[in-house]
């Protein structure tokens, strides 16, 4: 039981019925917030309050809770995922707030995430990339080599992992000026191109992601970094750079 | 961008450096300034080469610059971008325009009237000209003052364009990055320190 006591707060909430509404920014008001509380919870909090009012609660993506399936896309007093950083929005706790703030809480902003519902965006454009080129081509029915009979570095085995990490939530989309995907796709593309497996498509691997990230509409990189800093899982921007050699060179030999 | 960028950066260190040698030696500078005002290689392919490069870099980084607004149709209602990128990294459409304003102030000042100095009044063999000539027009406090104010904003390009053009190739190493980036910061505050150091001495001497 915490003593602290509950914080009062104003929500700027982005409202949007469907994905052709306009939408627009509703104020509600909660009150005795413990500070120990997730930021989910506290929405989960405001939406009690919303049925109770017989109005219709806020629609927002989440899952897990724990910070490792993405989905709790919310974009907090202007920073994906809110203040704090290597974190997901249901591991932000409401004693980065103070009492009687204002909270504005909006959708991921960006043309290829089109709005669904009020805070629920459509993130299936990162799901067409991973189909584009996210994969192994190698038969795993039956005859599934040992994992450790290949050799890899450890230094790279390592870094394939850090890739590997990347949970798809589309922070470094939502915090980047351009919208751009970078970040998300060099990730997918690193986790494969360091490990030998992956190393024999890689090249085709890097033109086919980029080429689909492209047409899904993301922005350009400008090497701003925004990406890597609102992280939840701090990709770093290493990888971006390693794409980047694998689509020049992957291009330039192109035929 | 990126390699447009890395060959404007280099011309601009040869240009800094015939800039240079009119502080100490009025006569090195007017012999540079005729070699490279009369030279063949120099006016036939080097010139239009930058010519090139610099229509190139500007003209992809509008295009980059729309293509990226186009990127998010619905902006946030509150963003505070300060957060997690610099300034200068956010703005170089800002700091370009404002070179590429530059620029054009540039070839109304110099190149045009030496085109007319060399093809419209003959005067081709004059070896002696350029020297006064970079003095007068250092004679204008408002002149002086919107040239360092433009070589300032070529600096906020440069601290964040030359370490990124390096990334945008690829070229990342968790040796020499931190040294691309030392020497990125460097460069983008000497050099054009170095022109602004020229123009005011020049304008305060004479
Ligand atoms: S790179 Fe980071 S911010 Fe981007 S999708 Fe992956 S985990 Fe999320
Ligand atoms: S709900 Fe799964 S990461 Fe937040």
């Amino acid at each position: 039981m915490s003593a602290e006591k509950g914080l009062n707060l104003t929500l700027k909430v982005w409202r949007q019925k469907n994905s052709k509404d306009k939408g627009g920014i509703e104020t509600y008001q909660v009150s005795n917030i413990s500070p120990d509380s997730s930021f989910l919870e506290m929405i989960d909090i405001l939406n009690e309050q919303l049925i109770g009012e017989g109005k219709e609660p806020v629609a927002f993506d989440h899952d897990c809770r724990e910070g490792i399936c993405g989905s709790c896309s919310m974009y907090i007093n202007g920073q994906a995922h809110g203040p704090g950083r290597a974190i997901t929005t249901c591991q932000l706790h409401m004693r980065e707030f103070k009492d009687g703030e204002t909270i504005y809480i909006e959708p991921w902003r960006a043309g290829a995430f089109p709005v669904i519902k009020d805070l629920m965006v459509d993130r299936s454009a990162f799901d067409r990339i991973m189909a584009s080129g996210g994969f192994v081509s190698v038969n795993t029915s039956g005859n599934t080599q040992d994992a450790n009979a290949i050799p890899i570095e450890k230094v790279n085995a390592d870094m394939a992992f850090d890739a590997a990490t990347c949970i798809g939530c589309g922070a470094c989309v939502a915090s980047c000026k351009n919208a751009s995907a970078m970040l998300f796709v060099s990730a997918k593309v690193s986790q494969f191109s360091l490990l030998p497996q992956g190393q024999t498509e890689a090249k085709q691997r890097a033109i086919n992601m980029v080429n689909q990230m492209d047409e899904e509409g993301f922005g350009n990189c400008t090497n701003t970094g925004a990406c890597a800093v609102e992280c939840p899982k701090e990709i770093s921007l290493e990888n971006i750079a390693r794409m980047n050699r694998e689509y020049l060179s992957a291009s330039v030999a192109k035929e | 961008m990126a390699l447009s960028g890395l060959f404007l950066i280099f011309f601009l260190l040869q240009h800094l450096t015939i800039n240079f040698t009119s502080v100490f030696s009025p006569e090195t500078f007017n012999e540079l300034s005729h070699f490279m005002g009369t030279n063949f290689v120099v006016q036939a392919i080097l010139q239009p080469v930058l010519a090139f490069g610099v229509f190139f870099h500007l003209a992809m980084g509008i295009r980059l610059e729309l293509m990226n607004r186009k990127a998010r149709p619905v902006k946030y209602a509150y963003s505070k971008p300060g957060a997690n990128s610099s300034w200068v990294s956010r703005n170089m459409i800002i700091t370009g325009i404002t070179v590429l304003l530059f620029l054009a102030l540039h070839f109304y000042d110099f190149w045009i009237p030496e085109l007319k100095i060399k093809y419209v009044d003959g005067l081709m063999d004059d070896t002696t000209r350029y020297y006064p000539e970079l003095l007068h027009k250092f004679e204008n406090p408002v002149r002086v003052g919107l040239y360092v104010l433009s070589f300032v904003f070529l600096a906020l390009h440069l601290l964040h364009g030359f370490q990124s053009a390096f990334q945008s190739m690829g070229a990342r190493h968790k040796k020499y990055t931190p040294i691309i980036e030392k020497l990125g910061t460097a460069y983008a505050v000497l050099v054009p320190f170095g022109f602004i150091v020229i123009a005011i001495y020049h304008f305060v001497a004479h």
